[in-house]
């Protein structure tokens, strides 16, 4: 059935370059101030959401050898942020020596969690050095609601969610005056437009609070990416053109100005650079050249060119993805 | 097959000021600021709406109002509870006509 369904990711909306034609705006890099790290496409959930469309059967890990030439290009490059995502980055071996080799080299790690890999990694020396060097937390929590978060990231995932994120309060994450953060990230369960995210914020806040105890730093509300997964599901269910066409509806020309592309490199698994971790899932390399880490011969990507898809209505619309 | 209601024509809403431009535009304006937040949130307006337009079943405003709570963060429960309020409320209205029929019966009977 899978298979069955078409690549075409026109969705029935103006190319993304033409729309960006159209505004007189230009996508150009700027300074690069993150460098995202995806340590591999093994998930233990497997979300409907997902733009990696990551797993339990997938095999694709980043192996030491390239964290090692990651850890150089940081010391050369002396990004402010690193950004440490998957798939499900617990599930990567090396994750403890990339978070140790990484904390004197940037302001920010940030690791984004499933919560329910780090809960059931059941790695207290993990959880010592995300205390330790103070990373940044990014958990994703769709909605307050079980049935519809279980429908999204699958059956029970809400209920280890809350445990995970009662685990990390007790920690001091998300917890005011500990210096230690906890963001928490909602998008969509189905194919519409995320949530006003001051409007969610202050709605997560009082019912985690007042329902769990559990406390937070900020919420952020991103639309779903139609690649991946999300991609199959939106064709599968006849929801695809319609859903493009939201986004392209909602093109935010004053978005483009702060989109995360701009200021951030990805690093896939293997070692090979992209404009964004969604390009990585739709398979465009950074500036549309294919460019392995170890093939870089400038680390000033500044006013280069940042290749461009559909998917990328997504991150233009309405308040942005930034 | 053709049919009075076509899901495309909820867009072209708008269209409906091309020939009455002065109400059009003091309608979309009241109703815009009807759904900002007040004291109500919006989410709580979208219920609302919800539920009204299961009473009065319109299939335009069905279909843009359990996206905008979806949106709007509900999820189906909540919306279903909503439906039951307004099926309560319509239920009720009938029934509660049923004193009027009581007071004719004891009238009309011995």
């Amino acid at each position: 059935m899978e298979n069955q369904i078409s690549q075409d990711r026109g969705g029935g909306v103006p190319d993304f370059s033409q729309t960006l034609n159209q505004h007189g705006l230009v996508l150009k890099r700027g300074e690069t101030i993150t460098l995202q790290v995806n340590l591999g496409l093994l998930c233990n959930q497997v979300c409907q959401h997902c733009h990696l469309s990551a797993g339990p059967g997938r095999t694709e890990l980043m192996d030491l050898n390239t964290i090692h030439q990651v850890i150089q290009f940081q010391k050369k490059a002396g990004c402010e942020v690193v950004d440490i995502t998957g798939g499900a980055p617990e599930m990567n071996p090396h994750l403890k020596e990339l978070i140790e080799k990484m904390a004197g080299l940037s302001r920010i790690i940030m690791l984004r969690s499933n919560l329910s890999a780090l809960y059931y990694a059941d790695d207290p020396t993990l959880l010592s050095l995300l205390v330790k060097h103070k990373v940044t937390i990014v958990s994703s929590l769709p909605s307050l609601n079980l049935s519809q978060t279980d429908s999204q990231r699958g059956e029970g995932v809400f209920d280890k969610s809350i445990k995970a994120l009662k685990c990390l309060n007790e920690m001091g994450f998300g917890k005011e005056g500990t210096g230690l953060v906890l963001d928490l990230v909602s998008s969509p369960v189905g194919a519409f437009m995320p949530t006003d995210q001051a409007t969610a914020q202050k709605r997560f806040r009082k019912v985690l609070k007042d329902k769990w105890g559990i406390v937070f730093n900020q919420l952020f509300t991103f639309a779903n990416i139609p690649l991946g997964r999300f991609e199959t599901w939106l064709k599968k269910k006849g929801n695809y053109d319609t859903y493009l066409n939201s986004l392209y509806k909602g093109f935010n020309p004053c978005t483009v100005e702060g989109l995360m592309c701009r200021h951030l490199i990805s690093i896939a698994w293997d070692g090979y650079l992209y404009d964004c971790d969604f390009n990585l899932a739709a398979g465009l390399p950074k500036s549309n050249v294919r460019t392995h880490i170890s093939e870089l011969t400038t680390l000033d990507f500044k006013h280069q060119e940042i290749a461009v898809g559909n998917h990328c209505y997504a991150c233009t619309a309405g308040s942005g993805f930034t | 097959m053709e049919t009075y209601y076509n899901p495309d024509d909820l867009l072209k809403f708008e269209e409906i000021g091309k020939d009455a431009p002065d109400l059009a535009k003091k309608f979309f304006e009241y109703y815009g600021a009807v759904f900002d937040e007040g004291e109500l949130t919006v989410r709580e307006k979208s219920l609302i709406a919800l539920a009204v337009a299961h009473t009065i079943q319109c299939p335009y405003c069905i279909d843009a109002y359990t996206k905008g709570c979806l949106e709007k963060g509900s999820n189906l429960a909540e919306m279903t509870e909503a439906l039951h309020v307004a099926t309560a409320i319509r239920g009720g209205a009938s029934l509660v006509h049923g004193v009027q029929m009581r007071n004719i019966v004891e009238k009309l009977s011995m």
